[in-house]
């Protein structure tokens, strides 16, 4: 282009660079309008989708006596006597058992590596080793799951059981509660670790003591959403044998046989109401999808009060 | 607090500092924490190990030149064929669908958002794009069976009836193939809104990041908004762009719920009718067809069971072949700013 632009010649004899700033600046508002059209169609189709979903459902929720039928009732043959209710336990169970398991692991694996090592080819290995993870489709750890948790350590878990399914969904989320808390713990200034050297403190007294309480919040924003994104997850659940028809709860009072029960959850039993033709489980489908959308709304919001409440203490 | 922080009260000649004590739960602590870390390594070989296991098996049973060259899929049924492609052609078909809504939608989406939306409404929409980022695929899944499969099949059936009787006028015995619940187009397109948002956030950060004397140098020579962002900002964020991309397109390859419930479970035969790419049919794509399989009963060991890792496996070295494209893409054409 440059070497068009002789000094001496006007700019309108260049025969690449047409100075007609008017047809220019009509291109320049049709692109912007472009732009604009496409974030607009985005938001358009969100809105589309959850209001045709309470449209479909709320016929099922219209009354306190229909939600509570819907929620408290087990799966049934009979579409407007059929509840959520064995699936939204089971996405209980499944979501503290994630918790209880991921927490630990992603917590203790994200201070190893910004706390406590140094950079070598251990971690680096470990890095790239996470960032790859992030890219699995969901279904490839199902297959995981299948083989290692279902089949060959069939007797911990008891086979297709809310243990198998919570292990897997764990490894999935891994990834995610391991990056949040690296970002979580690299927001910690670094006075207060060299606060905590100086008077004497080993690294994980400083860590245990100062960084980590103020990680925390960061950390527990990331918990929440990492679960909010096991909750929703279907694909790797069906691979390990997660039920779309289940008429009992796991027992609390004997925890060890409940978590080695065969289990159902939430997006398991949409799919398995919304994969049959008669209309009338859609309105089903479409009603847990309301519910399931309700929790997922709570526990974001839980996340964004904790962010706030951080930013505010700052 | 600690032991060795003296107490309040205690006078310091009573404080004895415990070193060695410390140094070895320090030691303790860290090689726990090393071992969490080594679950995610674990969990990549278990992946690896379990795939190439069983997909070993696999090709025992079933010679890898069938597996590549057979035009029928039907593992499930007597006459057993295992003709992969039927499969992967389904599952690009339906990549293919979505990326061609997800890159403009995308890319679009975030041009506005980082060069003409103003800070206030940048912050209302990047959150709202969230929202969609966060909606779990099930509900995608069941918004494309029931809700765009309807209107795309209503659309065709309009565009059927305009421009059946113009082509019959031509080759008088033509006729366009009904389009049922299940097809490939509802599936890709409400696949391909799923995973706008991916693109849309990804490549907002990698054109926010293009530093501000790249447009005013743009300014400077007399090149209006439009011309600086395509000329200008764009190829400077060209790596975190194309790397964007290729992360949505391995997404939409991955993705399960939405083709297997709008795109349906009817493998396709390779053939000159080309019914195998043709959108308005049902199809099965890899993660459909490991969905089926799981669904009936597959006991460990038999035919079935193996074939679901032998599509797993494929599945995984597509993906893995994308991360690791677009992982040397960034490194080569990464730009560096100060």
């Amino acid at each position: 282009m440059t070497s068009n632009l002789q000094s001496s010649a006007p700019i309108s004899e260049s025969p690449t660079f047409k100075v007609n700033l008017k047809a220019r600046y009509k291109v320049d508002s049709f692109f912007q309008a472009l732009t604009w059209l496409a974030v607009t169609i985005s938001i358009v189709v969100l809105a589309i989708l959850i209001i045709d979903t309470f449209i479909d459902g709320l016929p099922r929720l219209n009354s306190a006596d229909g939600i509570w039928q819907f929620i408290t009732s087990y799966p049934s043959r009979k579409p407007e006597q059929a509840g959520i209710f064995a699936a939204l336990i089971g996405s209980i169970w499944v979501m503290v058992l994630v918790a209880i398991i991921s927490f630990p692991l992603g917590v203790g694996a994200g201070l190893f590596l910004e706390e406590f090592a140094t950079d070598n080819w251990f971690t680096r290995i470990i890095e790239i080793n996470i960032s790859n993870l992030a890219g699995v489709p969901s279904i490839i750890y199902g297959l995981l799951g299948l083989a290692a948790f279902v089949r060959v350590m069939n007797p911990i878990t008891g086979g297709s059981s809310i243990l198998a399914g919570a292990l897997t969904l764990s490894l999935l989320i891994l990834p995610i509660i391991i990056v949040a808390t690296r970002e979580a713990l690299r927001a910690v200034p670094d006075s207060i670790r060299l606060a905590g050297f100086a008077i004497g403190s080993t690294r994980w007294q400083v860590v245990r003591e100062h960084v980590l309480p103020m990680a925390l919040p960061g950390i527990m924003t990331g918990m929440i959403l990492a679960l909010s994104r096991a909750i929703g997850e279907t694909a790797p659940l069906i691979v390990i044998g997660a039920v779309g028809y289940l008429r009992f709860i796991p027992d609390i009072s004997k925890p060890i046989e409940a978590i080695r029960s065969g289990f159902t959850v939430m997006p398991m039993q949409i799919y398995n109401w919304a994969s049959r033709p008669q209309e009338e489980f859609h309105t089903d489908a479409a009603a847990g999808i309301i519910i399931l959308l309700i929790v997922l709304l709570t526990m974001n919001s839980v996340a964004i009060f904790i962010r706030n409440k951080l930013q505010k203490s700052r | 607090m600690t032991l060795d922080i003296p107490g309040s009260g205690a006078t310091p000649v009573l404080w004895k500092p415990k070193r060695q004590f410390n140094q070895r739960i320090e030691l303790v602590v860290k090689i726990i924490f090393a071992t969490f870390a080594l679950v995610s390594v674990a969990t990549t070989l278990g992946i690896v190990l379990t795939l190439i296991f069983e997909t070993f098996e696999f090709f025992k049973e079933i010679p890898l030149w069938k597996f590549l060259s057979d035009a029928r899929w039907t593992p499930l049924i007597g006459s057993e064929q295992f003709g992969i492609f039927v499969v992967v052609s389904a599952t690009l078909l339906t990549s293919t669908i979505a990326i061609t809504v997800a890159v403009p939608l995308g890319l679009l989406s975030a041009i506005c958002l980082s060069e003409y939306a103003t800070a206030k409404a940048r912050s209302i929409l990047k959150p709202l794009l969230e929202i969609l980022a966060g909606v779990p695929s099930i509900v995608f899944g069941y918004f494309a069976l029931l809700f765009v499969s309807p209107i795309v099949q209503w659309v065709y059936a309009k565009l059927v009836v305009v421009l059946e009787p113009m082509i019959q006028f031509v080759a008088a015995d033509f006729e366009f193939p009904t389009m049922g619940i299940f097809n490939a187009l509802s599936a890709g397109l409400v696949l391909g809104v799923s995973i706008t948002p991916l693109v849309a956030s990804l490549s907002e950060d990698a054109i926010y990041a293009v530093p501000n004397s790249l447009r005013d140098g743009s300014y400077a020579l007399g090149a209006t908004k439009r011309e600086t962002i395509t000329a200008v900002v764009l190829p400077a964020a060209l790596s975190g762009i194309v790397s964007s991309i290729i992360l949505a397109i391995s997404r939409a390859v991955g993705e399960t719920m939405i083709v297997t419930l709008a795109g349906g479970q009817e493998a396709q035969t390779i053939d000159w009718s080309l019914n195998f790419i043709n959108p308005i049919n049902s199809l099965q794509t890899m993660t459909a067809f490991i969905v089926q399989v799981s669904l009936g009963d597959a006991p460990a060991g038999t035919t079935a069971y193996k074939t679901l890792f032998a599509v797993g496996m494929t599945l995984f070295l597509i993906t893995l072949t994308l991360n690791i494209f677009s992982f040397w893409f960034v490194r080569r054409f990464q730009e560096k700013y100060e």
